[in-house]
């Protein structure tokens, strides 16, 4: 019997690299590096198993600051490359890194069908509303009517919400944190590791330069209470200072989720909605809850996981083919087909 | 002609009146697209091939799947060429033409020998076929079908009668006649036709009573061939074997040899074989036969798009398979800038490109080489990679092993061009053994002393550290990278050195491939006629026909298309003419007029069609007859 050796404790050091990290000063991106890299070693799994993937844009040079395997690819295709890697050796840990010009705009096709594998890996999108690497012209997430250089009088293009189009491609894993709460984001990236299938973060990110305070109607401290609605999976959906809202469903037909006051109106703890994160129908109306009417809805909003992965199914047939036929054999692969033998 | 073991179901090969003997006969088969001609080709196909013929295909379809019933553009063709003696192509023009309607009669006609045999479906000859072909009279009535030998034959009606006591309705019945007319065919070539029950038992194997009517179909072809009067001159035939040398056979396409090329040259290296695939034609059936692979350590992955076909491939490669990717021009388009990010993360990668009519979606269906300089040159920034093209069927096996061997040697994307041509074309291939293949083993790189992803060898090739591997932890980009780290660098004299190393890295490529040899004739003279891919068949056999008069011509057939061999610009510059024939508007020609300043004239053929053997010949006694 092997006793095996103890993994020498690896620390946030392990995993920085040597290279100078190049993001403009006050950039989110540096809060969420900073999160990754003293998260890896509490989840356990060997640096030369870990890869990151990028495409292209600010996010995408994230691979080139973490001391582990890591792919800079090109613009949109990094779940593609992702998935190919994930085939050719399904036990590698992977870290897609993107953002939302990557992920929603000219990979956007990707990402749908990513998700509606179930590839297992973790997709960190990093939303910060604009482009900011190209120098500001607006994403598919920028609001309806942002100027910017590309869009003098106000972009005229309608805003989409990477969490509901996960969704609706049939992803089982949908999570979303805010770059600096240094409590919540590790949490969530936690979550997105345990699970198995392609787990979603949509991580709201500040561009300092292009885009400044985007998400402060709900990140800043003053509003933030009010603003954000944590998830907790089995607990009642509540907000507010001293937790003092909370959502359910509107009284008379429907399903429209609905502020409510506790203690006004005769409304108590027990009216008010629990989270079911395996609730599809329910996350999709989180999904959709926007400020200044609703909070956003952080956490996990869906965690639904099946029955396997993609890259799982892919290797099961490799195995049930090699059980029913053998290994394979090319000389008689060769020879499959209908031969005939020419003597001298 | 050995015919001994046909089994007792099958009607004999030797009744009726004395058989002549013929050398070679071009046979085409016509219909609508329905009618089952490809079928019916492929199975005559078979038979030829068992029959110890040699052989080659030439399938010819609509990008239709059904078009209209009965229009001159819903037309299916499969022409076979089959001899005593070795060929090469399909043949110029059909000794025998089956046209199943009108409109295949109208738009296959034109290629029909004078005095060729001609059967026809009568069946099928109504005022409103006629019409639809665009008949304003019946050639069977107006004489205009004189210059042949015309079998007229109510094909519909007899297959309809032979089938009339078995249990399926009016629609199934009339869709043996396919069967029916191959039936005859079999009858006047000799041919056995026990290997077409056999195929049709097991592929009707769950509706046994579609089994039964297309064998008594066929079965009552052949009876009628045995009766029938036939026209003046026409005898039922003998082809004897042709003297291939000894060994086993089997008849292949070159989309399976392809196929089978790629498995086994990435056993050859010990990798596993990642295949990303999007279906398009004429590529797809390289992607059927990958995904029933699964046991030789295949995985195919049928992606959502080519880039992603070719991204995952990269990624696969990336993590230590072998990633490879297959398409057909406007999917090759679609993958460049992915084929750029592995020629500068240095990734091994193998692109086939079965090459299709262009430009855009252009003929879906149809052969065309105008892809070669999209594949050498069509990248942004200078990005050299190898590029390889097989000449025949059975070569599309030997190329893929060689585009995987190159791609992992040198860790460097390879493209491999076929064609539509080569992938549904069909020839008789000697099996080889592949336990006696050199095998080129990858060694992935483990030592972390002084690692660093871009360490090269002498060859300019860098190491293959991969995912997994303790130690040798590193990032890799399409930025360009420091040549003594591998880091990104943005420094302008590491640019230039690195474009230097990327160039040459694959020149150097050329000095371990076989150098350039003369494929016929010698190797020096007035006039060489230099091709690459599927025309080499055309080629060699109007070579062959002109040196047969005296003619000082060679033939030279690159498969080695970047980088070019070594001894090439010496070897034409050894002929004081160049004639180069493509299936394009004139690609390889430019090439070689760049690099050798050699006065390289084009011969240019893009109908969608490959070259008749008439028309090279043509050409090169235009240059050499004056």
């Amino acid at each position: 019997m092997s006793v095996a050796e103890p993994t020498p404790t690896l620390t946030r050091k392990d995993f920085t690299s040597d290279q100078e990290v190049r993001w403009c000063p006050g950039c989110g991106d540096y809060a969420i590096l900073a999160a990754v890299q003293r998260l890896m070693p509490e989840l356990g799994v060997p640096k030369e198993d870990t890869v990151f993937v990028s495409g292209i844009g600010c996010a995408a040079r994230f691979p080139y600051y973490m001391n582990t395997y890591g792919f800079h690819t090109i613009h949109g295709r990094a779940p593609a490359v992702a998935t190919g890697m994930k085939l050719a050796n399904p036990k590698l840990d992977i870290w897609l890194v993107s953002g939302d010009g990557d992920a929603l705009s000219i990979g956007g096709n990707h990402l749908i069908h990513l998700v509606r594998r179930d590839v297992d890996l973790q997709f960190l999108l990093f939303n910060n509303q604009i482009y900011g690497l190209t120098k500001g012209q607006y994403s598919p997430t920028s609001v309806l009517g942002q100027r910017t250089p590309s869009s003098p009088m106000g972009s005229v293009d309608n805003a989409m919400s990477a969490a509901e189009l996960a969704l609706g491609a049939g992803s089982r894993f949908v999570a979303r944190s805010v770059d600096t709460d240094l409590k919540h984001l590790p949490k969530v990236l936690t979550r997105a590791h345990q699970h198995r299938g392609t787990s979603l973060v949509e991580i709201f990110q500040n561009c300092v330069v292009f885009n400044d305070n985007a998400f402060g109607h709900f990140t800043a401290k003053d509003v933030a209470s009010d603003r954000q609605l944590m998830l907790e999976h089995g607990e009642p959906m509540l907000f507010g200072a001293d937790n003092g809202k909370g959502l359910r469903v509107r009284p008379g037909g429907g399903v429209q989720l609905e502020v409510v006051t506790l203690g006004e109106d005769g409304i108590g703890i027990g009216d008010v909605l629990v989270h079911n994160e395996t609730d599809r129908v329910l996350a999709g109306a989180l999904a959709q809850l926007q400020p200044p009417a609703f909070p956003v809805a952080l956490g996990v909003l869906y965690c639904n996981p099946g029955v396997t992965t993609y890259d799982r199914a892919v290797r099961d047939q490799v195995v049930q083919a090699r059980a029913k036929r053998g290994p394979g054999d090319l000389n008689r692969l060769l020879r499959s087909g209908h031969t005939w033998k020419v003597e001298l | 002609m050995t015919l001994s073991n046909a089994p007792a179901t099958s009607p004999s090969n030797t009744a009726g009146p004395e058989r002549k003997a013929l050398d070679q006969v071009v046979i085409r088969f016509a219909g609508d697209s329905g009618d089952g001609m490809q079928i019916t080709g492929s199975q005559f196909t078979e038979t030829t091939a068992v029959a110890g013929n040699d052989l080659a295909t030439f399938p010819d379809f609509p990008a239709e799947i059904r078009a209209p019933a009965g229009t001159t553009f819903g037309v299916s063709a499969f022409q076979i060429h089959f001899a005593n003696h070795d060929i090469l192509t399909p043949g110029d023009a059909p000794d025998v033409l089956v046209a199943m309607n009108p409109a295949a009669l109208k738009v296959n006609l034109v290629d029909l020998k004078d005095n060729g045999l001609l059967i026809v479906n009568t069946g099928a000859f109504t005022s409103n076929n006629l019409k639809k072909a665009g008949y304003t009279s019946n050639p069977l009535e107006d004489k205009s079908l004189q210059p042949y030998r015309l079998m007229e034959i109510d094909v519909s009606k007899l297959t309809l009668d032979a089938v009339k006591d078995l249990p399926i309705n009016q629609k199934d019945s009339l869709r043996c006649k396919n069967f029916w007319t191959l039936g005859l065919m079999y009858w006047l070539y000799g041919r056995d036709t026990s290997g077409t029950v056999r195929w049709l038992q097991q592929k009707f194997k769950k509706r046994p009573e579609l089994a039964e009517a297309n064998i008594t179909a066929m079965n009552a072809g052949h009876a009628y061939g045995e009766t029938a009067e036939l026209p003046s001159e026409t005898t039922p035939f003998t082809i004897d074997r042709a003297t291939l040398e000894p060994g086993e056979y089997t008849n292949i396409t070159g989309s399976s040899a392809t196929a089978w090329g790629l498995a086994t040259g990435a056993n050859l290296a010990g990798l596993e074989l990642v295949f990303g695939s999007y279906p398009i034609t004429p590529a797809s059936p390289m992607l059927h036969t990958l995904a029933n692979l699964k046991e030789y350590g295949v995985v195919t992955f049928q992606a959502e798009d080519e880039i992603a076909a070719v991204c995952a491939a990269i990624g696969a490669s990336y993590a230590g398979a072998l990633g490879i990717t297959a398409s057909s021009g406007p999917g090759i388009a679609l993958k460049m800038e992915a084929i750029g990010l592995a020629i500068s993360t240095e990734l091994p990668l193998v692109i086939v490109n079965v090459q299709r009519g262009g430009p855009s979606t252009g003929l879906p269906t149809k052969t065309e080489q105008s892809d070669l300089l999209q594949c050498v040159w069509g990248r942004n920034g200078d990005a050299p990679l190898v590029v390889l093209a097989a000449s025949t069927p059975s070569d599309c096996f030997e190329m893929a092993i060689e585009a995987v061997r190159i791609a992992t040697r040198y860790m460097t994307p390879v493209f491999l061009l076929t064609d539509g041509y080569l992938a549904n074309g069909a020839e008789p291939w000697r099996i080889p053994d592949v336990s006696t293949f050199e095998r080129f083993p990858v060694t992935f790189r483990t030592d972390t002393e002084g690692f660093h992803p871009f360490l090269r060898n002498d060859e300019l090739t860098r190491n293959w550290a991969i995912p997994g591997t303790p130690g040798l932890e590193h990032r890799i980009g399409g930025l360009e990278k420091a040549y003594d780290s591998g880091n990104v660098s943005y420094d302008d004299a590491n640019h230039q050195k690195m474009t230097w190393v990327r160039d040459e890295r694959i020149r150097r490529i050329a000095d371990h491939v076989e150098p350039q040899k003369v494929n016929l004739g010698e190797d020096s003279g007035d006039l060489v006629v230099v091709g690459w891919g599927s025309t080499y068949g055309a080629i060699h056999q109007a070579v062959k026909n002109a040196r047969r008069s005296g003619l000082s011509v060679s033939q030279v057939h690159i498969r080695y298309l970047n980088p070019l061999p070594r001894n090439l610009g010496e070897l034409l510059s050894r002929f004081k003419q160049v004639l180069v024939p493509e299936m394009n508007n004139g690609q390889l020609v430019k090439m070689l007029r760049a690099e050798y300043l050699v006065p390289a004239e084009g011969l240019n053929k893009v109908s969608g069609k490959p070259f008749k053997i008439a028309e090279i010949e043509l050409a090169i006694r235009q240059r050499l007859e004056s």
